[in-house]
């Protein structure tokens, strides 16, 4: 009270208001803190699809990438020649190069449980994933496969055999798939885990795929060379307009920024933090104007006192810094738990980036003056005139 | 020296168009510096709106008003703003603010004129002089009619006015109170030169005016 009393110049009125009424100050605290859940879930999913997106980017072994030209994602392009990959190996500087199908499978069991599977076709003779690096002969095998670990649904025995060192065979749309091992690189969105399999494999399970067009080629440049000017030579390189190479982080951001603006997932949670923003604007606007409308008889009473207008606005721009500060707090807490949460049902990492917090903090305040600005049009009303 | 209030020639209309009714008609007044002065006449006479507009709280719309040798006619919000400063306002309704103590509510009036070192102190001190410095940090909701009526006095003499306007001061009070509280006005007239200008029924403190002022019809009766 006292170093708000000397911080402020004057008594801080505004608290003292709001802190007389608790329990209508407890729930525009927690009005408050409620919308801010609303925009940091909003923001989380968002967050939580631009970082699944980057995924399986992480996974592959590879500087550069070569897909058709009407890839919006890692696994939606058309297939391209095979060509091209000796195209890019014949550029100086490009030191190897592999290709990649890229698939997707339901995995159904007999108890009626699925998952959707997303199929990476590799040649097992190349690098292409990290993970399998120092065991990717065992995908020589028919039908031999490495499930993502981080696969939702997936019975806990199958994991389990695995580590004991016990193939694991299935039936996958009506043919023999035996999986040998996992790797990790973590559901998305759209499907729930990975699978690795040969490209030979790959072509006899998906019958309308084969081996001259894979949906991308993976490129690794020699040490020391600029990737963005190696993928600009490639592409000088390719003799047609059927391949682009793109460096793996370009690649990424034009997947994240698709599926965040052009996917309907994204322009959802993008308008979930709108409305999140606009029901704390309606829910502190209310707080504050009835505040004001409260108060009309003491605000004239200053008001003959000689407090001009901007007095007036500090108490309720007063207000407005406390009820975002400790609307915040409550906020950011439970979106802490739900965080949480989301992370153990879904598999999918919901994750608190700092500046998430300061920017969410930093709208808040905006919001509630702005809801505090729009309050002080009923100041007006409080005319001294009337109180004899 | 210019008396603390000097009207002349003011007029003033409530409404607009058909509805336009005249409530002050070509009022002139002086009263002097430092004296307590009864502004009597049955409601509906214009004693409120004369008390607005030596307020500053109204608008001055014809003639001329001067309060401490400041015309209020013309002058902007910001300049009645600052006039009002220099006065205390006594409502018939305490018009305490609720969530602020007592001390706090007197302090609002020390306040207003920046940063005062010892607000506090001083603000007790006024409490003191009406009778509550054991109420000092009591809420208005739990102290009686009374007492939230001596903090009102209490709060419109903190700030050292020239003038002080009272609207029924003695109204929520006991005869010995009420009486208390006049006397008090009074007294502080003689101490620091202030002027009090008083609207009351209660005959039992026009013993204590230096001046009876009575209004019919918005006219000033002669005295």
């Amino acid at each position: 009270m006292a170093l708000a009393t000397r911080l402020l110049g004057r008594l801080p009125i505004g608290w003292l208001q709001l802190a007389h009424r608790r329990g209508r100050f407890l729930a525009a605290i927690l009005g408050v803190g409620f919308a801010n859940l609303l925009v940091f879930m909003q923001l989380g999913f968002m967050g939580a699809l631009t970082s699944t997106v980057g995924l399986p980017y992480a996974a592959l072994d590879a500087d550069i990438l070569i897909q058709a030209p009407d890839a919006n994602t890692l696994t939606d392009g058309s297939p391209l020649p095979r060509q091209r990959m000796l195209d890019a190996l014949a550029v100086p500087g490009v030191a190897a190069a592999a290709p990649v199908f890229m698939g997707k499978l339901e995995w159904r069991s007999a108890d009626g449980s699925a998952r959707s599977l997303d199929v990476m076709g590799v040649d097992p003779r190349l690098p292409s994933l990290r993970a399998l690096e120092g065991r990717r002969d065992v995908l020589t095998l028919p039908g031999a496969a490495f499930i993502d670990r981080a696969t939702r649904n997936v019975p806990p025995e199958v994991f389990a055999g695995l580590d004991a060192g016990t193939p694991q065979r299935f039936e996958f749309q009506g043919r023999g798939l035996t999986l040998h091992g996992s790797f990790t690189i973590g559901g998305s969105f759209s499907g729930d885990g990975w699978l690795v399999m040969s490209d030979q494999s790959f072509v006899t399970l998906f019958r309308n795929r084969s081996l001259p067009a894979p949906n991308l080629i993976l490129v690794r440049a020699a040490p020391g060379q600029d990737v963005p000017a190696l993928a600009a030579r490639i592409n000088a390189a390719l003799p047609g307009p059927d391949a682009v190479a793109r460096p793996i982080a370009t690649a990424l951001a034009r997947d994240q920024a698709f599926q965040t603006t052009q996917r309907p997932v994204g322009i959802i949670f993008g308008m979930g933090v709108l409305m999140g923003a606009l029901v704390g604007i309606i829910i502190v606007y209310q707080v504050l104007s009835s505040d004001v409308a409260d108060h009309l008889r003491e605000y004239a009473t200053m008001k003959a006192m000689g407090y001009r207008q901007g007095f007036f606005l500090g108490i309720i721009m007063e207000q407005a810094v406390v009820l975002a500060s400790l609307g915040f707090i409550p906020g950011s807490l439970m979106a802490y738990g739900l965080y949480a949460l989301l992370t153990a049902v879904t598999g999918i990492d919901v994750l608190m980036p700092p500046e998430r917090l300061l920017g969410v903090f930093a709208g808040t305040v905006v919001m509630c003056v702005a809801s505090g600005a729009l309050a002080t049009r009923r100041l007006a009303r409080a005319d001294p005139a009337e109180l004899f | 020296m210019e008396p603390a209030i000097m009207v002349r020639g003011l007029d003033h209309h409530f409404g607009a168009g058909e509805a336009r009714r005249q409530v002050l008609f070509g009022l002139d007044l002086d009263i002097a510096r430092g004296a307590l002065v009864v502004l009597m006449g049955a409601s509906g006479s214009g004693k409120t709106t004369l008390l607005t507009l030596l307020g500053g709280l109204r608008s001055v719309q014809a003639g001329s008003v001067r309060v401490l040798g400041r015309e209020m006619a013309g002058a902007s919000a910001t300049a009645l703003a600052g006039a009002r400063r220099r006065m205390g306002f006594i409502f018939q309704a305490h018009n305490l603010h609720e969530s602020l103590t007592a001390v706090q509510n007197v302090r609002l009036a020390l306040d207003v004129h920046g940063a005062v070192p010892q607000a506090e102190a001083a603000a007790a001190r006024a409490l003191s002089l009406v009778g509550l410095e054991d109420r000092l940090h009591y809420h208005p909701a739990r102290l009686s009619g009374g007492q939230k009526q001596r903090v009102a006095v209490a709060r419109a003499l903190a700030g050292s006015p020239e003038i002080i306007f009272a609207d029924e001061p003695t109204a929520a009070l006991d005869a010995e109170n009420g009486l208390a509280v006049v006397a008090l006005l009074k007294r502080l007239g003689a101490a620091r030169g202030t002027t009090t200008l008083m609207v009351t029924h209660d005959n039992r403190v026009l013993d204590l005016a230096d001046r009876i002022v009575t209004m019919r019809d918005g006219r000033l009766m002669p005295a």
